[in-house]
């Protein structure tokens, strides 16, 4: 068995490790297989250093035209599969054209790479970032290994955060006014608020506020725009009467939100909205969505 | 079409077996996650608790139980939960989970009402772990609370909250108690957890099809409880003392309650403040709680509270004497008497019985806290009248019993009809009752005098009492006579008879005057009435008269009103008033009591007149011969005891009843009352009428009756009785020899005793024992005077009694 499997595996094993994957912190990000697995976090400007180990499958020798490591940035769309965009592409030569017997180990550091965007997995889109060490070979095709790794940039507190307060209805039948204490979020945030009854004339059974995610992708007249909603959580159970005030509180730590993107590299944005329904006993929906902007809040003090 | 119908018909009785279903089905969900949180909570896996708590929780979303059949679902997830909480107590304690992270944590549900429920059992773990004030805490979980806004599910989340926070509260004493003001957020707590259950209770009745509304009804009925549990609550709270009670608390519910327009709730609510409270804190806050009466929905039973309210104060006030300067210090009854009055004016509509019923609890109340106060109960009396005028009589049936309830507690309280007379609004009120219940009133009114014997001694009060009683006095306008039972109208009657006699004053000027006010009520009262009163009123005028002449020497001048002359006159004139009914029986017996009464006063003119009377009646009136016996007996007996008559006036009379005697229809009749006028000519007094010569014509007149009776008897029946009337003479003789009078001798009394042994002897006469033994023992009487001796026994030694 092991003969026969032997014979379409490459020739060698390449290993990329971090210098400081101990240390470093680690997500989980889902591959396409569906299976997830662990990928340390960088962020903009860092060094991204380690070292790439060959081990040719002993017995074998492995002649090379030259081996590098790239840092890549891709943006992948899927309507457009396989094609991939390279927004960063940074290149290190490992070493001279020759040939490999036994295990040989490369340094590589690429020193504050700049990672404008982060790491994003959407429904039509992907944002990866990926270290490619590329063995070349002629006659014979190159030997590539990937290393995904992913970036997370952290804005601070914004500075103006106006709360999001607005009075909607249809005439003569409801009337609502609602506020959300800020209109900037961060991941871990709680969104506080309340809504207003000014004016109920519809029997309505309940009340619910979705947070959803809008991805658009493409641009001109390719644009593609897929909605989720990633939350539904019921606010008001019941039918409420003029002048009640339903109090509003959504942890937003269980569900999986990633800051907001606008217009990365001209090729997606993701924005995330709060949509009010209210239900009436015929299921009929009145909703209000109105966007709020995530930010990525760095969860501990940087060590200094 | 029949089968459509059916099928309509079936739906209603489905629902109740649906309604079980449901039920069942929530039960086994509660049961079913309530096995997976346990097994959660074994393995201390706080992930699947909370899950499968909150999805046992979701059972309770359903809308389509009834409230009865959601508490039996409730009840069932509340056993659990106090599980989970012990579970959350326990993980907090350990460590693994700090209860603030716990808190966040359980409001990640997305359901939420699950949510919740979760959130207040977190936060009662919260309260005890003291990491938080408890007034935070309950502050955030009373406000997240406003997410149900569902009724039922609203209701029972919040009786959820304020059971898990009953021993949580920062009261007074309590080991959650915070600064100096977190007494104030105990309060403000359980306020704003009542208002909003009130609110959602109220809310129950507008929401769902008009058709149900009944049923809404019948069901937020059994949910009142959940509501009035957070007064009841208020009033544990150490706290809440008079101060707070006065200025937060009461205020607070009573604009919820004024504002929530509901009229279950008011009522129900209304009740449970005056049940919760104690009493000393409503004397205190009368006014207060007063004020929100008038504001109160016009279908609001308000006569059931505000009787009870009432009815609770007097018990308090009767239960202890010391709390009495507290009821007047805070004028308890001017504030009741304006409250009911405005409640009355605020509420049109409410029938009289409502008013009436109000009122009878103030006067119970007025009775029992200021029994001193007559003025108050006229003025509820009064009140009542103003209420009632411009209004007919009473048709309502509940409202005249009020009415007689009413009128009686004063006589009740008072057990002195005096009293009763007066409140000058006694018998106004009194005059919206329908006839029948006047009567009623007014035996209760004279039973009330009987039973405490009150005696009656003005003839003001009199009037005022005739006036209370004028149901049984006279008839009333319109009244209907036919529907009178007999018995209960001489009941009626007896009773004002026995009333006459209680009217009584020593001095007899105002007896006089009594006399003659109640004179001339009777004489309204008609011929039915009059012979029930008539002699009552006789009798108590001659007892007057008895006692005047006991102190003969001062008063009889003329200037002294009260003279037995002038009550004769009134006596002559009651008496008179029977000639209408007719019942000469009566009057003849009245006549000739009074004349013996004048006879005795030395009214000699009185007398006779009152004898002319009589005689006129038995000649014009009576002409039954049975009523003419006894009516000529009657005569004779008092003519004899007559001693004022000069010779010619009692001539006249005396020969008047001989010769009535001896008119009478039947023989024996004639005979006896022809011996019996003897007595007329033979008086025992010092100066009276000693004629024998007309005692032995009377009794020979009576022999020769009794001979000629004899003979008729043979002569149509061929057999003779009447040897029993010579007997009877037998004995006169005997009574007037004994008298000694000298035309009686022992030779006639012979003579007499020969005659009826003969007649005995004679062929057709019957042998009857009785007549026997009415001779042998009138013999034997002779023979024993003669062996007794003596001076009689020495008259009788002539007569021989043997043959």
């Amino acid at each position: 068995m092991n003969y026969i499997i032997g014979a379409f595996k490459p020739p060698c094993d390449i290993s990329i490790t971090f210098s400081d994957a101990r240390t470093r912190k680690q997500v989980s990000v889902k591959k396409d297989n569906g299976k997830t697995t662990m990928v340390p976090v960088f962020q903009s400007l860092e060094t991204i250093s380690g070292e790439v180990s060959i081990a040719p499958v002993p017995g074998k020798r492995i002649e090379h035209t030259g081996v590098k490591i790239e840092l890549l940035g891709q943006i992948e769309l899927y309507f457009d599969r396989g094609n991939f965009y390279d927004f960063t592409s940074l290149v290190r030569e490992l070493d001279i054209p020759g040939e490999i017997y036994e295990r040989k180990t490369f340094p590589f550091e690429f020193s504050t790479v700049e990672m404008p965007y982060e790491s994003y997995n959407g429904t039509n889109v992907r944002l990866r970032y990926i270290l490619k060490v590329t063995i070349g070979r002629n006659y014979v095709g190159n030997i590539v290994e990937y290393r995904d790794f992913c970036v997370r940039n952290y804005s601070p507190v914004p500075t103006i955060n106006n709360s999001i307060k607005m009075e909607v209805g249809i005439e003569d039948c409801l009337h609502i006014e609602f506020e959300y204490s800020k209109s900037k979020y961060h991941l871990n945030d709680v969104i506080i608020g309340k809504i207003y009854f000014l004016l109920v004339r519809i029997k309505i059974k309940n009340m619910e506020l979705e947070i959803r995610r809008r991805e658009s992708t493409g641009s001109g007249s390719n644009t593609y725009v897929e909605t989720e909603t990633l939350a539904k959580f019921e606010l008001m159970d019941g039918a409420p009467v003029r002048g009640e005030s339903i109090p509003v509180r959504l942890f937003l730590t269980p569900y999986e939100l990633t800051p907001t993107y606008r217009n990365i590299n001209n090729k997606f944005s993701v924005k995330y909205y709060l949509n009010l329904v209210l239900v009436d006993e015929e299921d009929r929906r009145y909703f209000k969505q109105q966007e709020i902007t995530m930010y990525r809040l760095l969860e501990s003090p940087p060590a200094s | 079409m029949a089968a459509a119908s059916a099928a309509v018909r079936m739906l209603p009785d489905g629902g109740a077996d649906d309604e079980e279903r449901w039920l069942a089905e929530g039960i086994a969900g509660v049961q079913q996650n309530a096995f997976y949180m346990h097994r959660a909570l074994d393995s201390n896996n706080l992930k699947d608790a909370l899950k499968y708590s909150a999805q046992m929780l979701s059972e309770l979303r359903t809308s389509r139980l009834s409230p009865h059949k959601y508490y039996e679902l409730y009840m069932r997830a509340f056993d659990e939960m106090k599980k989970l909480e012990m579970f959350f107590r326990e993980e907090t304690r350990r460590g693994s989970c700090s209860v603030v992270d716990l808190y966040e944590l359980v409001q990640h549900a997305g359901n939420v009402l699950p949510r919740l429920y979760l959130l207040c059992t977190v936060g009662s773990v919260y309260i005890k772990s003291k990491e938080a004030p408890a007034k935070d805490v309950l502050k955030d979980l009373v406000e997240m609370c406003r997410g149900i806004q569902h009724p039922l599910r609203g209701l029972f989340l919040r009786s959820y909250l304020s059971q898990i926070s009953r021993d949580k509260l920062p009261d007074i004493g309590s080991e959650y108690e915070g600064d100096a003001e977190s007494i104030n957020d105990a309060v403000e707590f359980v306020l704003q957890n009542f208002i909003e259950m009130n609110k959602l209770w109220v809310r129950m009745q507008h929401q769902g099809p008009v058709r149900e509304k009944e049923k809404r009804g019948k069901e937020r009925n059994e949910l009142r409880d959940l509501v009035g549990k957070n007064l009841h609550v208020l009033s544990q709270i150490e706290g809440v003392d008079l101060d707070m009670y006065k200025e937060t608390v009461l205020p607070r519910i009573l604009e919820q309650v004024v504002n929530c327009k509901d009229d279950l709730a008011q009522f129900y609510l209304m009740d449970c403040i005056i049940q919760v409270f104690p009493d000393e804190y409503h004397l205190q806050t009368l006014e207060t709680l007063l004020s929100a009466f008038p504001q109160l929905q016009p279908s609001v039973d308000i006569k059931t509270v505000l009787s009870q309210l009432m009815d609770r104060l007097s018990n308090y006030a009767a239960s202890s004497p010391e709390v009495l300067p507290e009821f007047l210090q805070v004028e308890a009854f001017a504030k009741f008497s304006s409250a009911i009055g405005k409640v009355i004016e605020a509420q049109p509509d409410m029938p009289v019985v409502g008013a009436v019923t109000l009122y009878v609890s103030l006067l119970t109340f007025t009775l029992r806290v200021h029994p001193d106060r007559l003025d108050y109960v006229d003025q509820v009396l009064g009140a009542c009248v103003k209420k009632l005028s411009g209004k007919a009589k009473l048709e309502d049936s509940r409202a005249t019993k009020q009415i007689v309830a009413l009128l009686s507690a004063p006589l009740e309280k008072y057990s002195n009809i005096v009293t009763a007379l007066e409140l000058s609004n006694y018998p106004r009120v009194m005059d919206y009752l329908d006839n029948a219940t006047t009567k009623v009133m007014a035996v209760v009114i004279i039973q009330s005098i009987m039973k405490n014997t009150t005696c009656i001694s003005t003839s003001d009060k009199i009037e005022s009492l005739f006036d209370l009683i004028k149901g049984l006095i006279k008839d009333m306008d319109g009244a209907q006579d036919d529907e009178l039972d007999e018995e209960d109208f001489k009941e009626e009657q007896n009773s004002v008879a026995r009333l006459i006699h209680m009217l009584h004053n020593d001095d007899p000027e105002e007896m006089l005057k009594i006399l003659c006010t109640v004179q001339k009520h009777i004489l309204q009262g008609g011929p039915k009435r009059l012979t029930f009163t008539v002699p009552s009123l006789v009798f108590s005028a001659l007892k007057l008269v008895r006692r005047l002449q006991g102190q003969d020497g001062d008063v009889t001048g003329e200037d002294v009103p009260a003279t037995p002359k002038k009550i004769f006159q009134i006596l002559h004139q009651t008496i008179e008033a029977l000639s209408c009914v007719p019942s000469p029986e009566l009057a003849l017996r009245l006549y000739l009591q009074c004349a013996e009464a004048a006879n005795d006063c030395d009214l000699e003119p009185v007398a006779y007149e009152f004898f002319t009377q009589a005689f006129i009646l038995y000649e014009e009136e009576i002409a039954d011969s049975k009523a003419q016996i006894t009516a000529i007996h009657l005569i004779i007996g008092t003519l004899q005891r007559m001693n004022i008559f000069g010779v010619e006036n009692r001539d006249t009379l005396t020969h008047k009843t001989t010769g009535y005697s001896a008119k009478l229809l039947k023989k024996p009749d004639q005979c006896r009352a022809v011996y019996a006028c003897s007595h007329l000519f033979w008086t025992d007094d010092q100066d009276g009428i000693m004629d024998g010569e007309r005692v032995l014509l009377c009794l020979k007149r009576a022999l020769r009756i009794a001979n000629a009776a004899q003979q008729m008897a043979s002569a149509t029946r061929g057999s003779s009785g009447s040897v029993t009337l010579f007997i009877e003479i037998l004995n006169k003789y005997l009574y007037f020899f004994e008298k000694g009078i000298p035309q009686i001798t022992n030779t006639v009394i012979q003579d007499l005793i020969e005659l009826i042994r003969t007649e005995k002897q004679s062929d057709n006469s019957v042998a009857d024992p009785s007549t026997e033994a009415f001779f042998s023992s009138t013999l034997r009487y002779i023979e024993f005077q003669k062996q007794k001796g003596g001076s009689i026994g020495e008259k009788y030694e002539q007569i021989k009694t043997s043959s």
